[in-house]
């Protein structure tokens, strides 16, 4: 059992626990995951690593289904069965010179400890993130300490730049600013975002999110189409270069189990009234 | 041996091989002639006293037969119902010349049930040497080789990257084929000795590799669980399964179970498993269970088949089709799976195994498409990448596997490996006697030094 040594909700219906797994920490780094399962009945799912302190590992997640809205309804103090990790291979930090790492959505939650990593190598960070509104933007001053520049969009224009994080990134690359570039979000924002760098030569790496089972090449679940060639995201990736993806493929497979989600959910609220809360 | 009726059976995970009665067991140990020179033994990789076993088992004295099996066997109740028998020990049995083979399996299998209802003695163990031995893997490889170490006296600690132990025998073979309850128990009197087990902990992750190098000794059974595919048109359409990961969401996860378990999984009305080896028997059989209609697709004849018999016949008293001398081409649909496209096979001269090699036939008719909304990939698995390849000093064979010498040694000196990540995909007692000569040698380098 693993412990939430501490609970905040930091957006919109998107929360911050910080679990204590030391064999998680130890080796932890930037692009790396935790594969999670919350009980003897628990699926098991993907979360990145968004920050290590000492023994603990941070996950920054959005409510979405059945495993993360249980995983909404603990509290500080109480536990999860397992967690597994650091799984997947960690960023490519090196000194690139110029880099922006790009978040969308609950993906902004992936960039400060690889901004703090890829400062540390040597490079100057320019942050972009960007939310449909204010309320669902996260980590804005953690960032803006771990980047040398931090710019904040959104789709309504409630807060920063009115518009996309594309917009922003098209502006950098017309001005030849950058060397490297991650983006990290859903996979149609990763699609269109990745764009602005295409036939550029600028190195453009994106965080891939298929549906995972075991997360250490086991199942092949999560096999993605890079450059024509079939990988597995989580050895080979999560992260791969933006211009070599098939999104489609990738959103089409994200699909796969659409219906039975929503009866995983159902099935939960029933089940979860019927017993009351306890 | 007895097995529940199909029409039961197709409703439930339970194990379908019933098991002999007291009566039964005691009636075929008697037909074992105790030959001096024993051709069973053989046959089993671990060398079990076999007419010694049986003997003991006509006499009625059923703890001192599981002494003598345990004496080379630490997990019989497993081996005695997945061992490919007709290929080992009653391949090589003198009975089996003439007429029927004694059913050593079954024998096996009796002596491991019994002993587990009237009470496991606990084998004898060294005094402690406080030397340290780290497995990687909790397959039976590495349950194996953990036993032994344990019994020499050395601290153990196993690393299991999944969050339960047991390797193939709990994520791969259904239940009801290898009762769950059974993998526990058995894995149980092996942790009991004092090993140490890390659920959630992948080597080369969670553990770094020089962490694991400053062990006093270091054995790998990571396995062969990276599961090959076709490389055919279709392949990653939703519904398009490998083996590995269709059975590990039914028996890892219980899918079946689904939504009282929360992972999903598509039932499919009509399924069709590529394969012919006891993965894909086990995929076929649990499509059935799922309620689909199941074909296999195999690319030579129906004698070729490489699963165990028994399975096979299971297979088909379950209503599994068998399409024979045909090999896929092309998953139709898009994004979902519609259907297969198959072209048949013909046999032509034999390959060094002395099977023959399919090739496809040409001309009118040669194709043919079947209906089906999932498709599962069993064409095999390859050793496990990930740690083998993170370890610098470590040889490796062309296809990834971790080279050992018959002692199970590897290229670095306190670094030793078995079961299916040095012999590529084989079987659970293969492992298990790979294992047994790697602990060997590890206890041994270890009261040396
Ligand atoms: C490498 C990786 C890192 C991720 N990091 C984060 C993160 O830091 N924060 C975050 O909020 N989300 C992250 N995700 C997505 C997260 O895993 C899914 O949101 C989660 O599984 C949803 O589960 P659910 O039961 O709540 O929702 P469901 O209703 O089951 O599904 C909602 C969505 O999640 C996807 N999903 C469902 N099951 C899985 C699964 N087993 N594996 C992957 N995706 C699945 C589905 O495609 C669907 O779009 C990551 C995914 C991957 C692959
Ligand atoms: C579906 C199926 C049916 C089969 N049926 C039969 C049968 O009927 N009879 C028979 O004799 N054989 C059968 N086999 C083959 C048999 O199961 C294998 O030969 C045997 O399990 C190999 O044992 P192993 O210990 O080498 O590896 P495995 O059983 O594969 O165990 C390896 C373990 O290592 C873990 N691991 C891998 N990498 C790491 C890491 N880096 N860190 C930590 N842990 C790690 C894995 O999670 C796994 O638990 C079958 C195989 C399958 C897949
Ligand atoms: S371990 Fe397997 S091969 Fe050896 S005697 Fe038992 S069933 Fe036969
Ligand atoms: S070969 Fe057959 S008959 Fe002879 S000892 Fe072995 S099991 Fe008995
Ligand atoms: S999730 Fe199973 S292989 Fe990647």
């Amino acid at each position: 059992m693993y412990k939430i040594v501490k609970r905040d909700q930091i957006a919109d219906n998107i929360f911050e626990y910080w679990i204590n797994a030391p064999h998680v920490t130890k080796n932890g780094c930037a692009g790396q995951f935790v594969v999670i399962r919350i009980d003897e009945h628990g699926e098991r799912i993907p979360l990145t690593i968004s920050g290590i302190r000492g023994d603990d590992v941070r996950i920054v997640f959005m409510a979405v289904g059945k495993t993360t809205q249980q995983l909404a309804a603990l509290q500080e103090g109480e536990s999860i069965q397992d967690i597994a990790g650091p799984l997947g291979t960690p960023s490519e930090v090196k000194k690139w010179g110029r880099c922006a790492v790009i978040g969308g959505g609950v993906g902004i939650a992936c960039l400060p400890i690889l901004a703090r990593e890829l400062r540390e190598a040597g490079n100057e960070v320019t942050g972009i993130i960007g939310a449909r509104n204010e309320g669902l933007l996260l980590l804005e001053d953690e960032l803006r300490n771990a980047c040398d520049e931090l710019v904040i969009c959104t789709d309504d224009g409630s807060k920063g730049h009115h518009g996309f994080p594309a917009d922003i990134l098209k502006e950098k690359v017309a001005a030849k600013e950058l060397d490297a570039v991650w983006i990290i979000g859903p996979a149609i924002m990763m699609k269109i975002t990745s764009m602005a760098t295409l036939n550029t030569g600028i190195k453009t790496f994106v965080s891939l999110n298929p549906i995972m089972v075991d997360g250490t090449g086991m199942c092949g679940s999560c096999r993605v189409t890079i450059g024509g060639e079939t990988k597995f995201a989580c050895v080979d990736g999560p992260e791969f270069d933006a211009h070599q993806v098939d999104w489609d493929e990738l959103m089409n497979r994200q699909r796969t189990y659409t219906g039975q989600e929503k009866e995983s959910l159902e099935h939960y609220h029933e089940h979860k009234c019927r017993c009351g809360d306890h | 041996m007895n097995r529940r009726p199909v029409e039961e059976r197709l409703r439930d995970f339970n194990e379908v091989a019933t098991g002999l009665s007291k009566e039964s067991a005691v009636l075929e140990a008697k037909r074992c002639m105790g030959c001096p020179k024993p051709l069973c033994v053989d046959g089993c990789p671990v060398s079990i006293d076999i007419p010694g076993f049986i003997n003991a088992i006509a006499e009625e004295d059923f703890r001192k037969a599981s002494r003598i099996v345990k004496a080379d066997n630490m997990l019989p109740a497993i081996c005695g119902r997945v061992c490919p028998q007709e290929a080992q020990c009653q391949g090589t049995c003198i009975l089996g010349k003439k007429g029927k083979p004694v059913r050593i399996g079954d024998l096996e299998r009796f002596v491991a049930d019994w002993e587990r209802e009237n009470g496991v003695e606990a084998p004898e163990t060294a005094p402690t040497t406080g030397k340290h031995v780290a497995i990687v893997g909790s397959g039976p490889a590495g349950i194996t080789a953990a036993s032994e170490c344990l019994r020499a006296g050395h601290e153990v600690t196993i690393f299991e990257s999944l969050h339960e132990a047991g390797g193939v025998l709990t994520y791969g073979i259904p239940a009801f084929r290898m009762p769950k309850g059974i993998v526990k128990f058995e894995i149980d009197q092996v942790l009991a000795l004092g090993a140490e087990l890390k659920l959630n902990h992948i080597v080369g992750r969670s553990v770094a590799v020089d962490e694991l190098l400053a062990y006093d000794a270091v054995f790998i059974g990571t396995g062969a669980g990276l599961p090959y595919f076709m490389g055919i048109e279709g392949e990653n359409y939703g519904g398009v399964y490998s083996a590995n990961e269709f059975l590990t969401r039914v028996n890892l996860m219980h899918a079946d179970k689904f939504p009282e378990y929360d992972t999903p999984i598509i039932r499919g009305s009509r399924v069709a498993v590529v394969g012919g080896g006891n993965v894909a028997m086990d995929s076929a059989r649990v499509a059935r269970r799922l309620g689909a209609k199941v074909y296999l697709i195999y690319r030579r004849r129906e004698d070729d088949l490489p699963a165990r018999a028994e399975e096979i016949e299971n297979a088909v008293q379950e209503g599994v089709e068998f399409v024979c001398c045909a090999n896929p081409t092309k998953i139709l649909g898009g994004p979902e799976v519609q259907g297969i496209e198959c072209n048949r096979m013909d046999m032509c001269e034999l390959d060094e195994s002395g099977r023959p090699i399919p090739r496809p036939c040409t001309g009118v008719d040669s194709t043919f498409t079947l209906d089906v909304d999932v498709v599962i990939e069993a064409i095999g698995q390859g050793p496990n990448p990930l740690l083998a390849g993170l370890i610098p000093d470590l040889k490796r064979g062309r296809r990834g596997n971790i080279e050992v010498d018959e002692d199970g040694r590897t290229s670095i000196p306190h670094v030793f490996a078995g079961g299916d990540i040095a012999t590529g995909a084989a079987t659970v007692i293969w492992a298990m006697g790979s294992a047994k000569k790697a602990a060997a040698s590890i206890n041994k380098m270890l009261s040396e030094n």
